[in-house]
């Protein structure tokens, strides 16, 4: 790609980009959201088209008026955002692009065929090619979006964040795959926010900031630290604001919870959350990190066990009982885009809606003071936006999940569940919000904060609660936090080998 | 890895309940019918379900590209006007005539398609207006009922064949066979579930949306007028009846709900919606067995399409996180 340019309105999301992929190499693209990565990935994939600049396929010119054509010349992408259709097949969606026909229908064995293979390439061979996508869950689905990819028998495969959503040992496989894929001879176009992932695999790296293409090394020539630096064009201090270490249990307890329980994910469930503490969720994806605390909020029918407010017991029916001034609680959903903003509606509106009814009396909103508060909130969480009567789908994924945020800060609250937040964010806003839970920990919130990124909970947290199968299996407190301590607790090495030496003993 | 036997259970679930649900609905009536079930009653009760199957059809269509098309009943009565005016005559002339209200048909689905695509607009608004522009044509054209048909023709379709299985049936399955099961095998087909189930997602996977849906919609304008010649064919006449033409618009949302049909789109059968018009059929039918007031009928027929909804989201009782109740 040459010099390739693209506006959005009054957006410059790229500007005179160059990016060279060569066959059998894998190339990672760095930079921060809004860095013109995802931009680059829609030109290449024929999902929007360039306004200048072009695009050199073995040397001569291409362009793609529609993803359809891009996919013709051997150019396969895996979106961040599923492109999985939920009510048909997994062998359907992998085929969905050019199905085998016989007497113009479709050929349901060969396609049958088809999907095995391309499922066994991407070394998911345990997912039946007749179940239904809905019935998947989100780190199978991404496995089927890749042997989707590799069914087309693309030339350059692109993915981005392709890994965002798998277990580790889906991670190791793809690893695999990937590899092997380079060896075929391959173009790979990988892109991710998980610095050991890029050394783990890439050869190349190219960096974006700003819509440019910053920098192109060879991977491994630089330090993490003058990546980060390049990312964000400015000085890289320390990511983590500095908190001081808390004597533990000197308060009451804000939030207690005794003995949670829900069907066969939450067992015995027992923790305390005292005001001015950030408490890390630890462990492996998909725990019950995320069913703990929507049990919380109240989400989960038929939850077992008890939750005291300041020393009282109290039943959280749903979000609306757990917004009230006596509990105060909030949760910073992890899917912002459904759970979190209604994406059509303003800023303005995405930001009160938790805070409605302080903001109107007799049930009307007093425009003025919501309009108020909201400018408020905009300038205190620094969300870009040029105006707040822009639809919340016009920000840019960083600033959403501020606006998230916003809308819970807006009420004031004392117990603020977040679940991982920085989830696709860039390296700036990650910072900014890093900073703004220390300052809400130190204005007295509780925060319990359920994080993938196991930097993240070295750097933020005074405690890490780590889970494993339901149940909260260690607790990890201050110099103790680290990222052995971590990834041990969170595959229950200790008890496993525990276990082993038992059975082992009694034979 | 197990076997296909569960994988291919819950992708025809609907299907399979709607079935199921006729059966049970259909052996009730037949035992308690005081006559007994001689082939004159099989007859009159198939065309009628056969009527409404097919305009069923036509909606499912529709429906599973997750649109909704409130012209079916103008339509199916379009093409009985006319139907009334032109398939009449010498043989050649009459299957002239039947192609011709096919056409009508397949035109007024593709005019819906066109404004649906390209003028953005949501299917409901754009029925909903075309339908009475279709309901008009049809007025013009038959001011008052009358008309006549190819007698032969249309006993031959609404009778019996030899062993008295009525004929109607036969035409139904011919019409699942030579427009259902090709659809539903083609890539066209597949596109139109895609677009039904996710549109970003079928878009974002190359699939030819726009001619998914022109396709579904003319599809269904074609099924619906199909509706309209066996109309002619039961009634001998044409007549712009406004009582029929929003009567069956209405019926074939519910057959298709009771058969199965998704109406978010993407999921469902057409075979599960022609159940689902045989149910609703077999409860007017049911009532008239027990010797319940015709005045009844409506309302009974609501209770049961209310109770099949419900039955449908029986599953949601078993939901224990509150967010899979608005997935």
């Amino acid at each position: 790609m040459q010099g390739v340019s693209k506006r959005y309105g009054g957006v410059r999301a790229l500007q005179r980009a160059d990016l060279v992929i060569e066959a059998g190499r894998i190339h990672a693209v760095l930079g921060e959201n809004g860095a013109g990565k995802s931009t680059l990935i829609k030109i290449m994939a024929g999902v929007v088209a360039p306004d200048e600049g072009r695009m050199l396929l073995d040397g001569e010119p291409v362009s793609f008026a529609s993803p359809a054509a891009a996919n013709a010349v051997g150019i396969a992408c895996i979106f961040q955002e599923l492109s999985l259709i939920p009510d048909l097949s997994v062998a359907d969606n992998i085929a969905i692009s050019n199905p085998p026909r016989r007497f113009g229908l479709i050929d349901r064995r060969a396609q049958r065929r088809i999907a095995e293979e391309a499922l066994s390439r991407a070394g998911a061979d345990n997912i039946h090619p007749l179940a239904l996508v809905k019935d998947l869950p989100l780190s199978r689905r991404q496995m089927v979006e890749i042997a989707k990819a590799l069914a087309r028998k693309p030339r350059i495969l692109i993915l981005d964040e392709a890994t965002s959503a798998l277990t580790a040992a889906d991670v190791t496989k793809i690893y695999a795959v990937l590899k092997r894929l380079r060896a075929e001879g391959l173009a790979l176009v990988y892109i991710s926010h998980r610095m050991h992932e890029i050394t783990e695999l890439a050869d190349e790296c190219t960096v974006f900031c700003n819509g440019r293409s910053v920098a192109t090394y060879a991977a491994g020539t630089k330090t993490d630290n003058e990546v980060v630096e390049l990312m964000i064009g400015r000085e890289y201090n320390a990511v983590f604001p500095p908190h001081a270490a808390r004597a533990a249990s000197e308060t009451a307890p804000l939030l207690e919870v005794r003995k949670l329980g829900w069907s066969d994910r939450l067992t015995d469930i027992s923790l305390q959350l005292r005001a001015g503490e950030v408490v890390g969720l630890g462990g492996l994806d998909g725990q019950g990190q995320r069913e703990l605390l929507l049990g919380l909020f109240g989400v989960l029918l038929g939850t077992t066990g008890e939750v005291l407010i300041d020393g009282k017991p109290v039943t959280i029916s749903g979000p609306n009982v757990a917004k009230r001034k006596t509990i105060g609680m909030a949760l910073i959903p992890e899917d912002r885009k459904t759970e979190g903003l209604m994406l059509p509606m303003s800023v303005r509106d995405n930001l009160s809606f938790a805070a409605l009814a302080t903001l109107s009396r007799w049930g009307v909103v007093d425009a003025a003071a919501e309009r108020a508060a909201v400018e408020r909130m905009v300038r205190l969480l620094a969300i870009r936006t040029d105006g707040i009567d822009l639809p919340a789908g016009s920000l840019s994924g960083g600033n959403q999940q501020k606006l998230v945020i916003g809308k819970w800060l807006m009420m004031a609250p004392r117990i603020l569940l977040l679940n991982d937040p920085t989830r696709g964010i860039d390296v700036g806003t990650k910072q900014e919000m890093y900073k703004l839970l220390r300052e809400l920990a130190d204005a007295d919130a509780a925060i319990l904060f359920y994080s993938t990124d196991y930097d993240e909970l070295i750097g933020c947290c005074d405690r890490v609660l780590v889970m494993y199968d339901g149940a909260i299996k260690r607790e990890l407190i201050g110099d103790e936090i680290t990222e052995r301590a971590l990834i041990g607790s969170a595959l229950n090495i200790g008890a496993e080998a525990r276990q082993a030496t038992l059975r082992a003993g009694s034979t | 890895m197990s076997g296909d036997g569960p994988y291919w259970l819950r992708e025809h679930r609907g299907t399979l309940l709607a079935f199921a649900g006729f059966v049970v609905m259909f052996t009730i009536y037949a035992t308690n019918h005081p006559a007994g079930l001689d082939a004159n009653v099989a007859t009159t009760a198939a065309n009628k379900g056969v009527l409404l199957a097919i305009v069923a059809m036509a909606q499912t269509l529709v429906v599973l590209t997750s649109g909704i098309d409130l012209s079916v009943g103008a339509v199916m009565v379009l093409a009985n006007c006319l139907a009334s005016g032109i398939v009449i005559g010498s043989p050649l002339m009459s299957a002239l005539g039947v192609i011709g209200v096919l056409l009508v048909g397949a035109l007024c689905g593709a005019i819906n398609a066109l404004i649906v695509i390209f003028g953005r607009l949501q299917p409901i608004v754009v029925t909903i207006a075309s339908g009475a522009v279709y309901y008009g044509a049809a007025l013009a054209l038959r001011p008052v009922p009358g008309g006549d048909v190819d007698t032969a023709l249309a006993d031959a379709l609404t009778g019996q064949l030899p062993g008295g299985v009525p004929a109607s049936l036969v035409v139904l399955l011919a019409v699942v066979a030579i427009v259902w099961l090709p659809f539903r095998r083609s890539v066209i087909g597949r596109a139109a579930y895609a677009v039904g189930s996710s549109e970003i997602a079928a878009y974002m996977s190359g699939v030819p949306i726009r001619r998914a849906k022109f396709v579904a919609y003319t599809l269904s304008g074609l099924l619906a007028s199909m509706a309209g010649l066996f109309v002619t064919f039961i009634t001998y006449t044409g007549e712009a009846s406004a009582a029929n033409a929003s009567t069956y618009t209405l019926y074939s949302i519910a057959a298709v709900v009771l058969g199965g049909v998704s109406l978010f789109g993407g999921s469902g059968s057409a075979v599960g919606a022609i159940f689902g018009a045989f149910m609703f059929r077999t409860i007017g039918d049911l009532l008239f067995v027990f010797n319940v007031e015709p005045l009844w009928q409506p309302l009974f027929q609501g209770i049961v399409l209310a109770a099949a909804v419900c039955l449908g989201a029986a599953r949601l009782l078993r939901v224990r996180n509150r967010l899979d109740l608005y997935g």
